[in-house]
């Protein structure tokens, strides 16, 4: 045989490969335009919104805006450079601007990221910037000592730029030191790491607890018939139709020191009237109302795997002479795995991002990651909630590749 | 008709009855022994209980009432499991997980036997059924012919000594579908095994099968070898379920010992053997194979009533003639002539008359 793959013509002699992609090119064309709109929708609402939010977690021109000739100072004299009475000057002239146009307060909150404390510092030498005297230097100190301090030049320095590090730095628990350098946060002040890390733990027992409990209804669901398969998945789904601040009240009902399942245990011996649990405002509240909140994300793809599954494999497995623990472990199983993954990998995922119920219903210490973003949020520190959340964002993205490699995205169902 | 069952029986049936909803029983009164080595067939309409049955045996439905006996021992109460019975299910139910070679070694590992041993049997079955080069491939990558030949050498790794097929080869064409017949059959024979087969397909129960037994309505109607079923049906449901048959209604007018004269409705009298008539004066259903019936009068025994027929259709099958009459009023009867040499071609509006020996046309309960 010769190779005439690559020589190919149509009858009227044009390329057969060119001719073949003509001819695509309409229908190509076409199926662009469906998906154009929810390609807009998603560029939009997601994709940009997403951009927006790792360019705001390096860039903040909170000070370097209102403090040019600092910047400009700062941009002569390299880093380790002695401060000198130039720097105090170009500091003085610059709070004097801050406050004409009244931006002290915006200036300290940048550096107040770094080198908490610094709001109130900045407001009252602004104030008090039109009266002060040459030598600079002299007269700040004079005003607040803290102005001598290494580290605040070095934060000053670190935002005379737009961009920087910092935010990254102070979501991992890092601190300026006095000297200024950088340096892992005292025991105490380290919350961000142990939030992320107690996040994903207490996702993990999430999304294990979610397992455990729609295994079974997943296969009751697939294996009853219709008509009572139906009104089981109606309760299923129930959560999803239930507004939120009703099921929270009724867990707090249910779960409160003095509620329905504190009572019926004490009722009934199983524990002490002043032993009664704590299993709301906790991670045990988190824990329990979210497990029932995700419930459905988990019981779904399971069931929409095992109802493909015919009943003729266990009778099969069955009749080779396997017990039905065994039919279940080699033959039912492994079958309900991409089910398995797909919910797993559903359920830790929004587990993770979950901000509502561990917000109504943790308490202080079911708290989770994205709460402390909520916090910053809601306190205008945007930059340092969209580095937590590019953090985020990127475990996630990590856990995705692991998932992928391990796993198989391809292998995944979700309905 | 049911038999006695025999105590020697490898499989029994006793007084088997099934009910799923409590209301209306799906098997009646079921009594069946088949014996050891022999290869037995359920054939019948949809709905007749057949799977039923089947899934009484195997374990994965209950008797409502009666016993099942497996080599003596009854087994109502032993789990699908420890049965030890094959059993190839019409969508095959490989395990889509695993690959042949594992789908064929887990009856084995269950069992506990060891890994050099399961070796060699998984390799033997796979021979078996000449599939030994796909050992490492997964179900999903083989053909239905192939899926079947391994879903047959996976009921047959472990040495059952029963084997159950529920319309195993139900999805397959009708070319693989002989191909397959031809290599169970053969498989039955030289293994020496047992296997009970569920069928729609008569042509595939009155080939493979030692014995059929045709269900319908939750009842054996006949329990026969294949010639018995097909020339001596001993009800109007096997012989209308069985080939092609012509019915002729009438009322018994003469009744004897071997020969019975019949009067049908339309006036005419006929010849017939009684089976399943209660005497003079009964409600009838004769029936007559097509090949069975003559035209020319020097091939009919003397003394046979005959029957004016008027010829409307002519079917040249090249092996065969098919010819469709006008008789006693129904367009429906059918005659089938060989095409021997001088065979006659009737045509179309030609008047003759047909008749036949008493011994093949039965008189039966009236349906
Ligand atoms: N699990 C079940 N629950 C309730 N009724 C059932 C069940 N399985 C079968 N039936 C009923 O029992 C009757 C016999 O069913 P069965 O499956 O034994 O028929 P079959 O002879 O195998 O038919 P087919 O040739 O179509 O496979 C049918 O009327 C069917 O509707
Ligand atoms: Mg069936």
């Amino acid at each position: 045989m010769t190779d005439t793959t690559s020589g190919l013509t149509t009858s009227d002699g044009r390329p057969l490969k060119a001719a073949l992609l003509a001819a695509q090119s309409k229908a190509r064309r076409r199926a662009f335009l469906l998906v154009a709109p929810l390609l807009l929708f998603v560029i939009l609402t997601f994709i940009l919104p997403i951009a927006y939010m790792l360019q705001r977690s390096f860039e903040n021109d909170g000070f370097s805006d209102s403090a040019p000739q600092l910047a400009a100072w700062f941009a002569e004299h390299p880093d380790g450079s002695e401060i000198t009475e130039g720097a105090y000057a170009a500091l003085v002239a610059d709070l004097a601007t801050m406050q004409a146009n009244k931006t002290p307060g915006q200036a300290g909150t940048r550096i107040n990221y770094t080198v908490p404390g610094t709001i109130s510092l900045f407001k009252a030498a602004a104030r008090k910037a039109e009266d002060l005297t040459p030598p600079y230097k002299e007269a700040l100190i004079a005003l607040d000592a803290d102005w001598a301090a290494p580290k605040l030049w070095a934060a000053m320095r670190s935002a005379s730029t737009s961009y920087s590090a910092d935010f990254y730095r102070v979501a991992i628990d890092q601190k300026r030191g006095e000297a200024g350098d950088w340096a892992r946060g005292a025991e105490r002040e380290r919350i961000y790491i142990y939030l992320f890390v107690k996040t994903f733990i207490l996702s993990a027992i999430i999304t294990l607890s979610c397992l455990l409990l729609a295994f079974p209804i997943a296969h009751l669901l697939a294996t009853l018939p219709m008509a009572k398969s139906s009104l089981l998945m109606i309760l299923v789904l129930l959560p999803f139709w239930t507004s939120l601040l009703v099921r929270t009240t009724s867990w707090i009902v249910l779960l409160q020191q003095q509620g329905v399942v504190n009572n019926i245990l004490v009722a009934l011996g199983l524990i002490g009237d002043d032993g009664r649990l704590v299993m709301i405002n906790n991670q045990t509240g988190t824990i329990v109302a979210m497990t029932h909140v995700l419930l459905p994300f988990m019981v779904l793809p399971l069931y929409s795997v095992m109802k493909t599954i015919p009943p003729s494999y266990a009778r099969a497995a069955r009749s080779l002479g396997a017990t039905s623990w065994t039919t279940f472990r080699r033959v039912y199983l492994p079958q309900t795995l991409p089910g398995i993954a797909a919910g797993s990998l559903l359920v830790f995922i929004l587990a993770v991002g979950y901000y509502i119920t561990p917000a109504l219903v943790g308490g202080a210490d079911g708290q989770l990651i994205s709460n402390m973003i909520s916090f910053h949020m809601n306190k205008s520190n945007w930059s340092l909630a969209a580095a937590l959340a590019a953090i985020l964002l990127v475990a996630i993205l990590i856990l995705y590749w692991l998932y992928d490699r391990l796993v198989g995205i391809d292998r995944l169902k979700f309905g | 008709m049911t038999v006695e069952p025999r105590s020697d029986a490898f499989v029994a049936f006793e007084h088997v009855q099934k009910s799923y909803d409590g209301i209306s029983l799906v098997v009646k009164d079921l009594n069946l022994a088949i014996g050891k080595g022999e290869f037995l067939t359920m054939l019948g309409p949809s709905g007749s209980g057949k799977t039923t049955c089947l899934m009484m045996l195997a374990g994965f439905e209950t008797a409502t009432h009666g016993e099942i006996r497996l080599d003596g021992r009854p087994i109502n109460q032993v789990p699908p499991h420890k049965r030890g019975i094959g059993m190839v299910f019409q969508n095959y139910a490989l395990f889509p997980h695993m690959t042949v070679g594992e789908n064929l070694s887990f009856p084995l590992e269950v069992r506990g036997m060891q890994k050099p041993e399961r070796e060699t049997k998984v390799k033997r079955a796979l021979d078996m059924v000449q599939m030994g080069a796909f050992i490492n491939r997964r179900p999903a990558q083989l053909s239905g012919g192939q899926q079947q030949r391994i879903a047959l050498a996976r009921a047959l790794v472990f040495d059952p000594k029963l084997v159950l097929m529920d319309e195993p080869l139900g999805a397959l064409d009708k070319q693989l579908r002989e191909h397959m017949q031809f290599e169970i059959k053969h498989l039955h024979e030289s293994l020496g095994i047992t296997v009970v087969y569920v069928t729609h397909d008569q042509g595939e129960a009155l080939t493979m099968s030692d014995r059929v037994a045709v269900f319908n309505d939750g009842k054996i109607q006949q329990l026969a070898p294949p010639a018995d079923l097909y020339e001596r049906p001993e009800n109007s449901f096997v012989a209308q379920f069985i080939g092609e048959n012509n019915k002729l209604q009438g009322t018994v007018e003469e009744m004897g010992a071997n020969k019975c004269i019949v009067r049908l409705d339309s006036g005419e009298l006929i010849d017939a053997t009684p089976v399943n008539v209660t005497g003079k004066g009964a409600k009838t259903l004769v029936s007559i194979r097509p090949e069975r019936v003559e035209f020319k009068p020097e091939m009919m025994p003397p003394g046979a009533h005959t029957i004016d027929a008027e010829v409307m259709e002519f079917i040249y099958m090249g092996d065969l003639f098919r010819t469709r009459l006008k008789v006693a009023g129904s367009e429906e009867f059918v005659i089938k002539s060989r095409n021997t040499a001088g065979q006659r071609m009737l045509k179309p509006g030609e008047k003759i008359k047909i008749g036949w020996a008493p011994q093949d046309a039965r008189a039966l309960d009236p349906m």
